[in-house]
């Protein structure tokens, strides 16, 4: 007998728009719309006002202009005959090379230090947790000047390497330099055919990785294990020793040596870089740390007793059942970290590290005057490296979220 | 809704309005000036044991406090480092800038600032430690170099070391402290800045004798106070208090003797203290006797000088180029009349 009851009808009046349940969401919505784009065109239109004031304007010309000025860690050819452009790119690669390095270290560090730190030997899970409250209850920046000071303060200046009987020596063999400007490293030559070597080295990882995939097979056909870590190891290594010494040795190594006021050759880690990474390494592995350990510990704890319980050893449990599972836990707030560690890059100006920040966000647009431009610039680049690290990881975390037993 | 419009279209109209036209009315509304001096250049703007800021930066804009509020100690002081004293004046932060700062075709032109001339003429120099042996800048090849960024040092730096077909590897840094530190620590050999600033920062070491400021100068620094493009009336007053700190040394008018020249015949002097008959300095909205508070603050050019660069001050720069062109500089201003 109930048919629905129909409202009774009402012509529509103006007010209903937020009286009325039916209307006033999207009303709501229609007035955030518009007070947002009043603020923003308030925003712009004020920002072009006071340009047009100081009598300024927009232009990105500059990036064309030449630069005038020298950097020192230079990725690619670059003078002070290069334009503003290419000393922003210079920077670019500085950033990406402080944050690849630094995220690399701070994987490995957290990894270690994470797993420590749920060890049961009372002084090792300690030492990890004091590890972690030092590095990430203290700011960044005082750790990143902290390191620098420690390079730079506490190493022999390359004068002192000097003379018959030198204040300094270099270690490993007279091979590596550590002074107070940065540590000098041998630096490999290539001579001719050093490409086939290179070639050969690639495609030895390569086979390598096919036999690593075959043995996983046949442990998973037949319950065989096969000594996967021993073969691998000498199909890199082997056959490009082999073709090195066939070919008459065509990679040779640069040693740094010390000419007038600093040491030539060889590779040099600036001070500025090793104290930059070093400490993003240290102070984002302190929270990746705890991001393991967290992941850890969400692993049920009846699969590390199952595990025990059909003889496995115990790291063997780790690498083997809690890992693998802890890691879906783990990745997503990995990638906030390593975006984390990327952006605190930019503080790269209180060691002179000359990253984009230094470069374009720094001498670029003091010399130019193109602040709004340079700044514009900037936020782009680290909204784009941002972007594409966690699209990266997001993919690479949905294909293994996928395998959900 | 309507009064919702209301407000954006008032606030669009406080956009519009905002302008930075008035300096001196905005400076006058506040009640003192702002003035951008460098972070700590000795002799050009430090901070004393008593918490005083000092130097000769300082004691312009005390002067310029004074023609504008009869008060010098009317000051502000906004230490700014060189990468950041460009924006800072730009975006309001400070009403003038007397810090060290070159003045240039571009930052004239391309950066949109306005300098009101120039208070000391100065030259690029190298410190370097005694010990290494250096006695020029042309034995530096491979050195390793102390900057501040966003100065016309580290231009001039590539131009010169490319000119003498010379390399380096510069070490940025953000400030004069920072330098300095960087230098004492062997992290660099040599330290680049305006041979000025090198002298204070090397007599204020703990060792003064053991560093040694190269006879080269590689380059023209004409040092002097700006403002930003837009407010004509801001940049004379700025320029005539500067001005008339000259001519009061040309004129042998010194802060102690300031008040007996009422019975002067020397026309320009009455026109510069405001004992005479016109008013001049209301066209630029000053008050009468402006000039005379802005040369009682810290004494004329000369006095400012002794006090924060030469022989007082410990620092002992000699006058050189910038002695009065009665003495044989080239400190030249144009009259007051
Ligand atoms: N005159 C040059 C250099 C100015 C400059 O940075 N001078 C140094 C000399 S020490 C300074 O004032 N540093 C003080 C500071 O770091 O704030 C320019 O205008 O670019």
């Amino acid at each position: 007998m109930s048919s629905p009851t129909l409202p009774p009808s009402e012509s529509f009046k103006f007010s209903m728009l937020l009286s009325d349940t039916r209307y006033r969401g999207m009303s709501l919505q229609v007035i955030t719309f518009i007070i947002f784009m009043a603020v923003f065109f308030w925003l712009v239109d004020n920002t072009i006002k006071n340009l047009a004031l100081l009598d300024k304007d927009v232009s990105f010309n500059f990036l064309w202009l030449r630069a005038g000025y020298d950097i020192n860690q230079r990725l690619i050819p670059y003078t002070n005959d290069s334009t503003h452009g290419m000393a922003a790119l210079v920077g670019i690669l500085n950033t990406l090379l402080v944050a690849f390095v630094g995220c690399i270290i701070a994987t490995i560090l957290g990894l270690f230090v994470g797993i420590l730190r749920l060890s049961k030997n009372w002084i090792v899970a300690k030492l990890m947790s004091a590890y972690i409250e030092g590095f990430r209850n203290v700011p960044i920046l005082l750790w990143i000047v902290m390191v620098f000071a420690l390079l730079t303060e506490f190493t022999p200046a390359p004068r002192a390497f000097k003379g018959a009987e030198p204040e300094a020596t270099m270690l490993f063999f007279e091979s590596v330099a550590i002074t107070n400007r940065g540590t000098y490293f041998p630096a490999p030559v290539l001579a001719e055919g050093a490409y086939w070597l290179l070639l050969c080295f690639g495609l030895s990882i390569v086979a390598a990785i096919y036999f690593i995939r075959y043995a996983n097979k046949q442990k998973k056909d037949t319950g065989k294990s096969l000594p996967t870590f021993w073969v691998s190891s000498l199909v890199i290594v082997f056959p490009t020793l082999i073709l090195y010494f066939a070919m008459g040795q065509p990679v040779s190594l640069e040693y740094p040596y010390l000419k007038g006021f600093n040491f030539k050759d060889g590779i040099h880690l600036r001070n500025s870089f090793l104290a930059l990474t070093l400490a993003l390494a240290f102070y984002t592995s302190a929270f990746i740390a705890e991001i393991v350990r967290a992941g850890i510990m969400a692993v049920s704890k009846g699969q590390s007793e199952a595990a025990a319980s059909l003889g496995l050893r115990p790291n063997k449990i780790m690498s083997l059942i809690i890992l693998p599972q802890a890691l879906r836990i783990i990745v997503p707030p990995l990638i906030s970290n390593y975006l984390n560690l990327t952006k605190n890059s930019s503080l790269a100006i209180a060691v002179g590290y000359m990253d984009v920040r230094g470069t374009l966000g720094g001498i670029t647009l003091n010399q130019t005057g193109r602040e709004l431009e340079s700044m514009l610039l900037l936020m782009g680049f680290y909204l784009a490296v941002s972007l594409l690290i966690s699209s990266f990881i997001n993919y690479f975390n949905r294909s293994f979220q996928i395998v959900v037993r | 809704m309507k009064k919702l419009f209301l407000g954006v279209l008032t606030a669009l109209a406080l956009a519009a309005g905002g302008t930075f036209a008035g300096t001196l009315d905005d400076v006058k509304a506040r009640g003192n000036l702002l003035c951008g001096v460098s972070t700590g250049a000795p002799g050009f703007a430090t901070i004393d044991d008593s918490g005083k800021d000092v130097g000769f930066d300082v004691d312009y804009c005390r002067a310029l406090a004074a023609a504008i509020f009869g008060d010098p100690m009317a000051v502000k002081f906004v230490g700014l480092t060189s990468a950041v004293r460009f924006t800072a004046l730009a975006a309001g932060e400070v009403d003038i800038l007397a810090r060290n700062t070159t003045w240039t075709y571009s930052r004239d032109t391309d950066l949109k600032q306005t300098f009101l001339g120039v208070n000391y003429y100065d030259g690029q120099g190298f410190m370097v430690k005694k010990e290494l042996g250096v006695k020029s800048t042309t034995e530096l090849d491979g050195a390793t170099v102390c900057i501040q960024v966003g100065t016309t040092t580290e231009l001039n730096l590539a131009d010169y070391f490319k000119e003498n077909g010379m390399s380096y590897e510069p070490v940025p840094t953000a400030d004069n402290a920072e330098s300095q530190q960087q230098y004492l620590a062997g992290a660099c050999d040599t330290y680049t800045t305006d041979a000025s600033a090198l002298h204070g920062t090397r007599v204020n070491l703990e060792k003064p004798d053991d560093h040694l400021v190269l006879p080269e100068i590689i380059s023209k620094e004409p040092l002097g106070p700006l403002v930003r493009h837009g407010d004509d009336n801001w940049a004379d007053i700025g320029r005539w208090v500067l001005n008339a700190l000259v001519i009061a040394e040309e004129k042998g008018i010194t802060k102690g003797n300031i008040d007996s020249w009422k019975d002067t015949k020397d026309a320009e002097i009455h026109r510069l203290l405001g004992t005479g008959d016109g008013d001049i300095l209301a066209m630029v909205g000053l008050p009468k006797n402006a000039m005379y508070n802005a040369i009682k603050a810290g004494g004329n050019y000369g006095e400012i000088f002794e006090n924060n660069l030469g022989a007082t001050s410990g620092i002992n720069i000699e006058r050189g180029v910038n002695a009065s062109w009665t003495k044989g500089g080239i400190l030249y201003s144009p009259p007051f009349r």
